[in-house]
């Protein structure tokens, strides 16, 4: 039997990194502005993160198309959120919402690798980190995307956190400083762009604390 | 009829492998060189560009690689696909072109250099995967050719290949004109391939340029490096955890045994 259609692939991969960092009373969580396809660059200046309540910023990379979706269905919740309950959602209860949007399509599932983070109840950083079908976990500092695979050991080695199952509970919350967290995302960025051609351009950080938000930028290889 | 064996690669498990890679099992991947390479032709003698990026999928195995091969004295060549394949092919026909020299008494001529090179490939039907830019000036002037894996080859005054060479290309097509100068070729070969280095994610860091005329070569190796790191932390990072010691034995090696010879040990 000869082959009746052209094949259709729903899905392509972007590139692009995510990384975050949680500390006692602060969070950073930073993405390249990279967006590709194969061997070429779409844009130099495209924002992977963005901000879903008060105390809680998204960062996704892979199907940008997928991520752009998934966003939207968010930030509707979210709105209903507020007018059912008069608040903002916060970042633990936003964390559970994400898992259960992206398990409802299990089977078609949206190809966008998220870490959320932000400010718990108390204040403290908190960092979530998912896979595409929604499974999700509470860590100190997690990387996703194209780059995640040069982070994650280095943050492993620098910031080695206590095993969840180790009773009582332990704090995984990074001891670092904010700076010094900042310092450590500028780096791994850096280093990550010389070896992973879908990771550069522009490294866009914010940092969440008691006094709000805070958004900045660096320059990273445009090669 | 069985005669000694002639050299050559071998292809007795290629049928095995097809049928394990249809089983699922996965062959090794090579260190390709998704590049940008390019050549013109000035007012007296050739140019050859390249990137200094080797790629292995995704992750950048070498930043800063040489891929304007030597040749001849007089003979450049610019190698993109398969790492290992660019290297052997100039390799091997540099070795015969100075065997020919040496038996001629006279210097290489780039057609030479062409046909060696566009037979081996084509002998091997593409899967030696080396895309050429071949360039030189010998007694009958300078030659720029290309040579596709298959053994196609063109001739041409300016030429681009690799996976940058698109972008290469829209440089060369919208400014390249006949009569350059040498210091117009060469601020034209390094836009070409800066413009491969930042449009393609396969190519990337330095611009190598080599200069050939009747004259002589100048091999101008990063003759620009536009893409330094952004970011060094001023602390530093140290991995001071040693692996621990948790225990130490010592066995001494065995005394030396004197073998006594004589003595028919294999009697009966």
């Amino acid at each position: 039997m000869t082959i009746q259609q052209a094949s259709f692939s729903p899905y392509d991969n972007n590139g692009g990194t995510c990384v975050a960092v949680a500390g006692a009373d602060y969070c950073v969580i930073a993405a390249d502005t990279r967006m590709s396809t194969g061997y070429n660059v779409l844009t130099r200046d495209y924002s992977k993160i963005r901000q879903l309540a008060d105390k809680s910023v998204l960062a996704s990379s892979g199907f940008q198309a997928d991520v752009r979706a998934l966003q939207k269905v968010l930030e509707a919740r979210h709105l209903t959120y507020q007018h059912q309950h008069n608040k903002q959602m916060s970042c633990p209860a936003m964390a559970q919402l994400l898992s259960n949007t992206l398990y409802y399509k299990r089977f078609f599932p949206y190809y966008a690798f998220n870490v959320l983070a932000g400010l718990d109840q108390e204040g403290k950083g908190c960092v979530f980190t998912y896979d595409a079908v929604g499974s999700y976990e509470r860590t100190g500092y997690s990387a996703q995307g194209s780059g995640s695979t040069l982070i994650m050991p280095f943050l492993d080695n620098q910031l080695k956190s206590p095993s969840p199952l180790l009773l009582p509970a332990q704090d995984a919350v990074t001891p670092l400083s904010e700076s010094e967290a900042v310092d450590l995302v500028k780096t791994c960025f850096a280093s990550a762009t010389e070896r992973d051609i879908y990771t550069g351009d522009k490294l866009e950080i914010l940092v969440l604390n008691a006094q709000g938000i805070r958004r900045e930028y660096m320059e990273l290889r445009k090669d | 009829m069985d005669g000694p064996p002639k050299g050559g690669f071998s292809f007795d498990l290629c049928r095995r492998n097809e049928m394990l890679v249809k089983k699922g099992l996965k062959g090794p991947s090579f260190l390709k060189t998704g590049t940008t390479i390019v050549g013109l032709v000035f007012k007296d003698g050739v140019i050859l560009g390249a990137d200094t990026r080797a790629t292995e999928g995704p992750i950048v195995a070498d930043k800063n690689c040489e891929k304007i091969h030597y040749i001849a004295p007089n003979i450049y060549c610019c190698g993109a696909g398969t790492a290992a394949d660019t290297e052997a092919v100039t390799d091997m026909v540099s070795s015969q072109l100075t065997l020919h020299r040496y038996h001629t008494r006279r210097e290489s001529r780039v057609v030479t250099a062409l046909t060696l090179l566009k037979s081996h490939l084509f002998s091997y039907q593409g899967y030696v995967s080396a895309a050429l830019v071949l360039g030189g000036v010998d007694v009958t002037g300078p030659h720029l050719h290309t040579i596709y894996p298959h053994g196609s080859t063109d001739t041409l005054p300016f030429a681009t290949m690799g996976s940058g060479s698109l972008a290469a290309m829209a440089v060369f097509e919208s400014k390249y004109r006949e009569g350059l100068t040498e210091e117009e070729g060469v601020k034209l070969v390094a836009e070409a391939i800066r413009s491969g280095i930042f449009n393609d994610l396969g190519s990337g860091s330095n611009v190598d340029i080599c200069v050939l005329t009747k004259s002589g070569k100048k091999y101008l190796r990063n003759y620009e490096m536009p893409n330094p790191r952004t970011y060094v932390s001023e602390k530093g990072y140290s991995f001071t955890k040693k692996t621990e010691v948790l225990m130490t034995k010592i066995t001494p090696l065995r005394e030396k045994v004197e073998v006594i010879e004589g003595g028919d040990a294999m009697e009966e």
